[in-house]
């Protein structure tokens, strides 16, 4: 029960990675904290790709690898980089521990049980309508039912966030800001999944792939597995969605008839299909973070970093932050931006906001030169491979000068020039 | 496999109201791209072109939110839907 009815020490939005890793680190401390989900149970409206990382989930479940319900450890990874007939693989394998597949609906559903035994109050099946503000500070939740108060609010809703945009936040969402991603979770027996990705019980692979379906314009796809099924899907920025004319799953489909793809699905039966946002804005369109009395943590803050496909593990670590701060507060008992705004330095003194200012440039240098990057660099490395391979009584020397002088011929010297010019600005905004 | 099936996969409990919303109808009549038909990976959104109006088929809604963001006209309410209401993920 709760000290008193309809207050509490601090509430928590949306159970997912964010959500619930806030809760329990709050929970843990003694503190009264109350975790609302919109979902059945938590996980019910969570979608992402397929992977949670070890390192940050064990700094909130120090024990997940032996209790959670993990699907396969990662001991692969490829990067398949797909043309318009031909492919190219690069696989990395280790026998290490790095990442887990999961299925959300077991793991959240896990991670949130875990934080009620911590003493967390889950309450399931509640929509959050609105913030309740007193004088600039935020007091409370509007839900379906009743209105719940609070002396911290923490936003842990996902991409949509329509609670950070209701208390301005944050503005509105642009199209080039978010990936629209699908994918499809495809039952094959567990020994087949072995054979086709060559990886023993529990050992699973990564697959991040690149061009096919998608040359030319800005998404990824990628694959996982599970015990039983694998996953695969892809995630492509909305404004190209809008832009092609070409629905989502059609470039899903697409994919998974690419031959490099379609026989290690073949055969198997669509267990589910989802959809979700990836919020993609990047760096520079990460919201207020903080205001009075409230705080925003995980997808709802945008912190996703694309190119290393992390996300779970952002949203775990802000939460954990956002925790952090909310027990320094309620034990100096000050709830002003300025005392929450110890959050913010947190997150710029970690991994978090460090990683994403480091690939601050990536989304707009990927915009504006997707057409190298994304199409005519990755056909580039499969002409090479395929007059690397190829027997056809041509003199070598006569293939490799063809190759070359096809760079140059294929794309104009101003493109070529400009190509490097954006690596080198990419690599500069990087590296320094 | 047609967008129909991959939908059938889905556990759904639907609301008898539409939890989407076209408050101002004008604004799809002068829409020329309506990309809500075709950016939606439920395809929840059809134009009839007798009615000259789009149809809402929200039982079949993922609740991504790309609608929202896509609609040029912003023409589009668009909220949760009800606690206990709308699809359930059970692979995610």
């Amino acid at each position: 029960m709760l000290k008193q009815e309809n207050k509490t020490d601090v509430i928590v939005v949306g159970a997912g990675p964010a959500g619930i890793s806030c809760a329990i680190t709050i929970a843990r401390s003694g503190k009264e904290v109350v975790l609302i989900e919109r979902g059945l149970f938590a996980g019910s409206k969570n979608v992402f790709g397929g992977a949670i990382y070890t390192q940050p989930t064990k700094e909130i479940f120090p024990n997940f690898e032996q209790e959670a319900p993990v699907e396969r450890c990662t001991v692969k990874h490829n990067f398949a980089i797909l043309g318009e007939v031909d492919s190219t693989t690069i696989s990395y394998r280790k026998n290490d521990n790095t990442s887990y597949s999961v299925i959300r609906g077991k793991f959240d559903r896990w991670a949130a049980e875990e934080a009620r035994k911590a003493g967390v109050y889950l309450v399931e099946e509640t929509v959050v309508r609105e913030l309740i503000k007193q004088k600039n500070k935020v007091i409370g939740v509007k839900t379906e039912l009743e209105d719940f108060y609070a002396d911290i609010v923490i936003l842990a809703d996902g991409v949509n966030s329509l609670l950070a945009k209701q208390v301005g936040l944050r503005k509105a969402i642009e199209t080039k800001d978010v990936a629209l991603s699908v994918k499809e979770v495809i039952k094959l027996d567990k020994d087949v999944i072995n054979q086709r990705f060559n990886v023993k019980d529990n050992e699973g692979v990564i697959t991040e792939i690149f061009g096919g379906s998608m040359l030319g314009v800005l998404g990824l796809g990628f694959m996982y597995t599970n015990k039983e099924s694998v996953t695969i899907g892809l995630g492509i920025t909305l404004n190209e969605l809008v832009d092609s004319k070409i629905s989502p799953y059609e470039y899903l489909e697409n994919l998974k008839q690419q031959p490099s793809i379609a026989p290690l699905i073949e055969g198997g039966e669509l267990k589910e299909y989802s959809a979700h946002l990836i919020p993609e804005g990047g760096y520079r369109k990460i919201p207020k973070l903080v205001d009075n009395g409230v705080m925003i943590v995980g997808d709802a803050a945008m912190l996703v970093n694309n190119l290393h496909w992390e996300g779970t593990n952002l949203a775990m670590i802000s939460g954990k932050l956002a925790a952090e701060t909310a027990i320094d507060a309620l034990d100096n008992n000050d709830f002003s931006k300025k005392m929450l705004s110890l959050y913010e330095r947190k997150l710029k003194e970690s991994f978090v906001l460090k990683d994403m200012k480091t690939y601050r440039d990536l989304m707009s240098v990927m915009h504006s030169r997707k057409m190298a990057f994304l199409s005519y660099y990755f056909k580039k490395i499969n002409a090479f491979f395929e007059m690397f391979t190829s027997v056809d009584s041509v003199p070598k020397k006569e293939n490799f000068r063809k190759f070359i002088k096809s760079i140059f011929t294929d794309r104009s010297i101003v493109e070529l020039f400009k190509d490097c010019f954006a690596i080198l600005r990419l690599l500069w905004s990087i590296l320094l | 496999m047609n967008i129909d099936k991959k939908l059938y996969t889905l556990k759904y409990s639907s609301d008898t109201e539409s939890h989407l919303k076209i408050p101002d109808k004008e604004k799809c009549r002068l829409c020329v791209s309506k990309n809500c038909t075709y950016i939606c990976p439920a395809k929840v959104y059809e134009w009839n072109s007798d009615r000259q109006e789009i149809i809402i088929n929200y039982e079949n809604c993922l609740e991504c939110g790309a609608c929202r963001i896509a609609c040029e006209k912003k023409a589009i309410d668009w909220e949760y839907p009800k606690g206990t209401k709308g699809v359930t993920f059970k692979q995610g």
